[in-house]
């Protein structure tokens, strides 16, 4: 049977702003259909988006939701999480909105391996407001910014993400929603940071001057630039920096999640345990 | 009320109030003269099982405050002015969402990066319009250690009665100076506390904004089953993003008239040897830790035989404006004394409708002595 998605619907708000053709949807519905895996209640579930084209995430889905300031999600989530932690909180964001006015906070959300599920929906480009330069912008595209050619290094999002100290990093395209929907229940499941590197199209505003301005021709650039992990291992050095892995990156079950840590600081305080030492952690710098 | 005596810092005292008031969170970011106050506020919160947290910079100090705020518990951060510089944009995010916030601003001087160490009320201008856009700012200032304490426990109880951000500002000299204060009990605290409005009608009925033209949005505490939106955008009664004229119109007046209409629950002033002021008599309008020196400048003019009296708004933002017009309406020499150049004489030349308020500015660091006002008051009388 159809899987049927009104129950988390703020079915009044349909339709989206969302362009014919872009991958926000399949990912909202990949997510969906992750929580009710996951069985977690409506009312447990806060998602909290920034914004930009994802910034719209937040209302169209029916939990506790938060659309919040541009490249903060993290930050709010964050203190979301310690006031409840208990509660599961998921952010959504653009690659803009994460990785250029929000990196600061998405390093130190990786860094504090703080459980929130940080869905970054990344196409390349800053779409609502049409078609300027991202951090993942590739090198030589078009963008109205940069009309001659960008000439930007591009942002690796999950080696920052893994780099900075997130305990779950996976990578996915809206190409396989079926994939996408597993490693999503993976990682809400994890107990720690989870980091999701979410490749989508936005035929509009990145392929309208690159060659790809149907959804279909944006969506064959995207699989022509990923391959699974293991296929990417095997790959010559030479090609590897030309194809972005897919699947499960890194998960570290071991890691301490920050919620777990500071309930370390509170029984401190209350007289519980003694003062937290460098003998309590396997890492001593 | 019951009271206690303590011996503590400006700082200090605004963070045990935090506490007694029932602030469960904290999300800060370090910064000069200001730090105290989550050093100290990062013992006590956990004691009593809140959240005290350093976060990676200013915006996301308050960004998780205000989250916390969101999910329906009491919340602060505090800074100095570079700081409410960088939180502007969350400031403005929590006046158009209605999302009840303490900030304690301890002054230092400006602009930039100014003068990090020493005493400042550089910032009073900032507190009324941090962010873009129109809202009406609450901001509270303490005049001496005492208010410290009982400044922050109102900005509390206003930031849930109007449901947005209140500003406490206390300067560098305030934030600092160390000593004996008097101050209500924990007990007491309690009893005042007025916690947000609630709706507990069915879900469906809920309209966290849908409310009337001069009153503030009733938001429920999250994963209570009362699912609704936070937004910037403006937005409609149950918190969607819309454009429809009137609803956008509405909406900004509402943010005006909620806190406008209302200003008698704001007001909170200090008429100190005010009440014998006739006509060529000399009214002095200070506030923060300059109305200390200001007292005692007093003290030595009626001394000398010149009656002068201290007129100290607590409540900065909005003005007392019927009060300060009553004065200025009544004497003739009127002296406001700042650590900034006229950043408060401007509102009370607006409020006064007088364009001859004398002013004694300061701003290079340093507190004003009594005896420069004494001697400033003998010059213009």
């Amino acid at each position: 049977m159809a899987f049927n998605y009104d129950q988390y619907l703020r079915l009044e708000k349909m339709p989206t702003l969302w362009c014919w053709g872009c991958g926000d949807g399949v990912i909202l519905k990949a997510v969906i259909r992750a929580i009710e895996t996951c069985g977690w209640d409506q009312n447990d579930v806060c998602v909290v988006s920034g914004i930009g084209c994802s910034g719209r995430f937040s209302s169209y889905v029916d939990f506790n939701t938060v659309h919040t300031t541009h490249g903060r999600t993290v930050a709010f989530a964050t203190g979301i999480k310690l006031a409840f932690p208990d509660k599961k909180v998921i952010c959504v964001a653009g690659d803009g909105d994460a990785l250029a006015i929000g990196g600061n906070h998405t390093i130190h959300g990786c860094r504090r391996n703080i459980d929130i599920n940080f869905i970054v929906i990344n196409n390349f480009i800053y779409g609502l407001t049409n078609s300027q330069t991202s951090p993942t912008t590739p090198q030589g595209m078009w963008t109205v910014s940069q009309k001659s050619g960008n000439i930007d290094p591009t942002f690796d999002a999950c080696n920052l993400a893994i780099a900075s100290g997130a305990s779950f990093v996976a990578r996915e395209t809206m190409l396989d929603p079926k994939k996408l929907e597993k490693v999503l229940v993976k990682g809400f499941q994890h107990n720690g940071f989870s980091f999701f590197d979410v490749l989508s199209n936005c035929h509009i505003n990145l392929g309208r001057k690159n060659k790809m301005a149907s959804a279909m021709e944006n969506l064959e650039w995207i699989d022509s630039i990923t391959t699974p992990l293991k296929k990417w291992e095997a790959l010559p050095e030479e090609e590897k920096m030309n194809k972005f892995p897919t699947g499960i990156l890194k998960h570290d079950e071991n890691a301490r999640e920050y919620c777990d840590m500071y309930k370390d600081v509170q029984a401190y305080h209350q007289g519980k345990r003694k003062a937290i030492t460098q003998d309590d952690f396997a890492k001593k710098i | 009320m019951e009271t206690r005596e303590i011996i503590s810092t400006g700082n200090d005292l605004a963070a045990i109030a935090a506490v007694d008031a029932g602030c469960m969170f904290f999300g800060g970011y370090p910064i000069t003269p200001s730090s105290e106050v989550m050093h100290t506020i990062s013992d006590l919160l956990p004691a009593v099982g809140g959240t005290a947290i350093q976060m990676e910079d200013e915006i996301a100090g308050i960004a998780a405050a205000a989250g916390a705020g969101m999910a329906g518990v009491r919340t602060m951060t505090a800074t100095s002015g570079p700081g409410v510089s960088l939180k502007a944009e969350n400031l403005g995010l929590t006046q158009m969402a209605e999302v009840p916030l303490v900030l304690v601003n301890v002054m230092r001087g400006g602009p930039s990066t100014g003068l990090p160490t020493r005493v400042s009320q550089g910032d009073v201008r900032q507190a009324r319009n941090p962010s873009h856009g129109d809202y009406r700012s609450i901001t509270l200032c303490a005049g001496n250690l005492a208010e410290c304490y009982t400044e922050t426990v109102r900005a509390f109880n206003l930031a849930d009665r109007f449901m947005q951000p209140v500003i406490v500002l206390l300067d560098e000299t305030i934030g600092h100076m160390h000593g004996k204060a008097i101050i209500p009990t924990a007990e007491e605290v309690k009893k005042g506390i007025v916690p947000r409005k609630q709706f507990t009608g069915a879900p469906e009925d809920y309209r966290p904004y849908g409310v009337g033209p001069d009153e503030p949005a009733v938001l429920n505490p999250m994963f209570q089953g009362y699912r609704y939106h936070f937004t910037g955008l403006h937005h409609d009664a149950k918190g969607f993003p819309t454009e429809e004229i009137e609803t956008c119109r509405k909406l900004i007046q509402r943010l005006e008239d909620k806190v406008m209409m209302h200003t008698d629950e704001l007001e909170l002033n200090e008429e100190f040897m005010c009440d014998d002021l006739e006509e060529n008599d000399v009214l002095i309008i200070a506030y923060g830790s300059v109305s200390l020196a200001a007292k005692e400048a007093i003290r030595h003019l009626r001394a000398d035989g010149i009656k002068a009296g201290l007129f100290r708004p607590i409540t900065l933002w909005p003005s007392p404006a019927e009060r300060i017009k009553h004065f200025t309406d009544k004497v003739k020499n009127v002296l406001c004394v700042e650590l900034n150049i006229r950043q408060y004489t401007e509102e009370v030349e607006r409020v006064a409708s007088r364009l001859d308020i004398h002013g004694l500015y300061k701003v290079n660091g340093r507190a004003i002595s009594p005896y420069e006002i004494v001697n400033k008051v003998k010059e213009i009388i």
